[in-house]
């Protein structure tokens, strides 16, 4: 293993704002969808594992990127943080109240903080309503405003997104995608929310209608201090938006950190199968070949996923262990987690697993009665100030 | 809320310089339905359609006044024009004549253009209200079973197959003294249903409920297959996110979303309906004579096709051009509602 200079590890200025408050502390999330038999009894045969123990915070002002494939439970985590669904199990505290199980009655007070922009904004907007009847529509619910000032707040709000404030009698579908997208964005701006859970908000639209919208979004961030959960499939526009990114596969949180860290050095082997395949004008302009990760074989089924690490089936670097112990989401960096039994950057991946000490089995992962599982491991949603240190086998601290 | 519209004008100018291209005068938007309409009025067999059906509601509306007005005599009895046997009117074509421009009656010499058109009111007045008590029915029940899917949707589903599955000819029929008898009697001594004493009123009520508590099955169906699909829309969602109430839900979101194919429905509910009653009226259970109904003059008719052609085939011209019409109307609306489908 090569040296790096420690330093590096340290926090980058512009991660700061990793130390804010956090306004959203989802913890030890799952939804498990039931499958039904069919046939007259319909009988539970299984569970589809969408989400599977995803804990992560979102900091007041900042935002969260959720990246993965399709089916590996991003969506589905930020309809569970709106409450569109309701958790299996697990804590989503919002500002300091634990929503997870509330009732739709005693949600309706706080569905003004959270709101949702949804990905295709063809289907998100009533086809039967005028512009001005959809933006309105959380005032007329929440009783926020009179009736007779609905239009001036909705005129109002179609400016902010860069539309044209005349046009509120008009129907969705006589506006582009990138229009209607921004007519979505408005709407979830009516109630002045604190947290906007953003399904790939722009992975329907043009790509080049997609900068003009994430840096509205932006913009909006800024100026309303709007708390995002930001679900993409899209590296590039996760690292433009987000300064904290998760990285998510088969239900569960494989690695998080800062934008930085997480794209200079990514210790998670599926982190860096994803980051390979994004196309690098730089390494164009240079010339040559950068080294590409291909994955094996299909992404296994959540019904009946594999044991223990669940990239296993089509992990380059799995051996025994990883189909035995389930690797815990260690840290590994002041502001940097991964799941995995062999974190490493790319090609210098340890040889001999990291974690048995630390859960009590040994290198193959049987139970080691020797190594008693160690207590201090470092779990919760956030960060804490002490982490794995790669370099030295040890226990780092800030 | 307050922002520097500027700040974002570098972002969103493509938008507004597409937009300002516009006339001023075509900023109001054309809502879904304006469109089908528009596309409506371009189809000619259509409005031709709808022309006539228009003419013959307004027929249909015009004749209580006339007759309220001493113009139209539909139960004058006109013995003088019946011939030497008493039955058939003189002078063939069932007495055709500047005052009786489609004849008399054989039997009692009552004018059949008259008759024709108090008994369109009628027939229309039931036709029309059983399909609004129907398309009631039907789309409360199929949103609320669509949207609430689980046991709700079971036990309508399971209420559909029943009606289905019931032998609704039947029912009609023995049912058809007792229920009158109920509604003249017992209905009619609540207060405010006072008018159900009449026969013609109670039994035209349960040809009404009838054909609704029949009839309703296909359109719940029509529209809990809507809702099946809609209630998966993003927008659904996003009115569920901001804390939409049931209501709320139910008919202002996906309402307005399913009125196209309920309103086929109805353009072709309305002659299906004209024409049960008509067959109600051939098996005896309908509004009786001397109240006219298309039903009740053409069962009479049936009995003189060789004896009088005339009067057998004008009743029988008039249900078939009201029943075509509305059916033309129905699949104009349909082509205008849905341009994707060919006929």
């Amino acid at each position: 293993m090569t040296t790096e200079p420690v330093d590096e590890l340290k926090p980058h200025p512009e991660t700061s704002s990793l130390t804010g408050t956090p306004i959203l502390e989802v913890e030890d999330l799952k939804m498990y969808f039931p499958v039904k038999s069919s046939g007259f009894l319909r009988r539970t045969i299984g569970h589809v594992q969408a989400v599977d123990g995803v804990s992560f915070q979102v900091r007041s002002g900042s935002s969260l990127g959720l990246v993965g494939e399709s089916g590996c439970g991003k969506s589905t985590t930020g309809r569970l943080i709106t409450r569109l669904y309701e958790p299996t199990a697990g804590r989503i505290e919002f500002d300091g109240r634990d929503i997870a199980n509330l009732s739709e009655r005693e949600l309706h007070p706080l569905r003004r903080d959270i709101q949702m922009i949804f990905q295709d904004p063809y289907t998100s907007l009533n086809p039967r309503h005028t512009v001005g009847a959809i933006v309105g529509a959380p005032l007329a619910i929440h009783k926020v405003v009179p009736k007779d000032k609905i239009l001036a707040r909705v005129q109002e709000l179609l400016e902010i997104v860069g539309l044209n404030p005349e046009h509120y009698n008009r129907y969705p579908h006589e506006f582009s995608g990138g229009q209607r997208q921004r007519i979505g964005i408005a709407r979830a701006l009516t109630l002045q929310p604190k947290l906007l859970v953003a399904d790939e908000p722009v992975s329907a639209l043009d790509v080049s209608i997609q900068a003009q919208v994430v840096n509205l979004l932006q913009d909006l961030q800024r100026e309303f201090n709007i708390a995002f959960l930001f679900v993409a499939h899209d590296l590039a526009i996760v690292r433009h938006f987000c300064p904290e990114i998760a990285v998510m596969y088969l239900g569960k949180i494989v690695e998080i950190g800062d934008r930085e860290t997480l794209y200079a050095r990514p210790n998670h082997p599926y982190t860096q199968a994803l980051l390979s395949a994004v196309p690098d004008v730089k390494q164009a302009k240079v010339g040559g070949r950068r080294e590409r990760i291909r994955l094996e074989g299909d992404l296994p089924s959540p019904i009946n996923p594999p044991s223990g690490c669940r990239f296993r089936t089509r992990c380059p670097i799995a051996q025994d262990i990883c189909a035995r112990v389930e690797p815990p989401l260690l840290q590994v960096g002041p502001t940097h987690k991964v799941a995995c039994h062999f974190p490493g950057e790319v090609g210098k991946h340890p040889e001999k697993p990291i974690t048995p000490r630390l859960l009590g089995v040994d290198d193959s992962g049987m139970p080691d009665l020797a190594a008693g599982p160690a207590t201090d491991l470092p779990t919760g949603p956030g960060y804490s100030d002490t982490w794995f240190d790669l370099e030295h086998n040890t226990m780092g601290r800030a | 809320m307050t922002l520097n519209v500027s700040e974002l004008e570098s972002h969103g100018t493509d938008d507004l310089v597409e937009v300002e291209g516009l006339e001023q005068s075509s900023v109001a938007g054309r809502s879904p339905m304006q469109l089908a309409v528009a596309r409506f009025r371009k189809d000619r067999l259509s409005m031709v359609s709808l022309f006539f059906s228009i003419i013959i509601v307004l027929c249909a509306i015009a004749a209580p006044i006339l007759v309220a007005a001493g113009v139209l005599h539909p139960n004058a009895v006109h013995q003088e024009l019946l011939g030497n046997d008493g039955v058939t009117p003189k002078g063939g074509w069932s007495g055709v004549s500047g005052s009786h421009w489609l004849g008399v009656e054989p039997g009692l010499g009552r004018d059949l253009g008259a008759r024709l058109m108090l008994a369109l009111t009628y027939s229309l007045a039931i036709a029309l209200t059983a399909t609004a008590l129907t398309v009631f029915i039907g789309t409360v029940l199929g949103i609320v079973a669509g949207f609430s899917r689980g046991i709700v949707d079971g036990v309508v589903g399971r209420f559909i197959d029943l009606t289905l599955s019931f032998p609704q000819t039947m029912m009609l029929l023995a049912l058809s003294s007792p229920a009158v008898l109920f509604l003249r009697t017992t209905m009619a001594d609540v207060p405010g249903f006072g008018v159900l004493e009449d026969r013609d009123r109670a039994t035209g009520l349960y040809v009404i409920i009838i054909l609704a508590a029949f009839g309703w099955p296909p359109v719940a169906r029509v529209v809990r297959g809507q809702v099946l699909s809609l209630r998966e829309r993003e927008y659904i969602d996003a009115a569920r996110l901001l804390g939409a109430s049931r209501f709320r839900l139910y008919f202002k979101e996906v309402l307005p979303n399913v009125w196209a194919p309920v309103l086929v429905y109805v353009t072709l509910l309305v002659p299906a309906y004209i024409s049960a009653e008509a067959a109600f009226a051939y098996l005896g259970v309908a509004i009786k004579p001397p109240t006219p109904t298309l039903g009740n003059i053409l069962a009479d008719s049936v009995n003189y096709t060789s004896a009088d052609p005339w009067f057998f085939f004008v009743p029988g011209i008039v249900l078939a051009l009201t029943v075509v019409v509305f059916n033309l109307v129905g699949d104009g609306a349909r082509d205008a509602l849905d341009p994707k489908t060919d006929r």
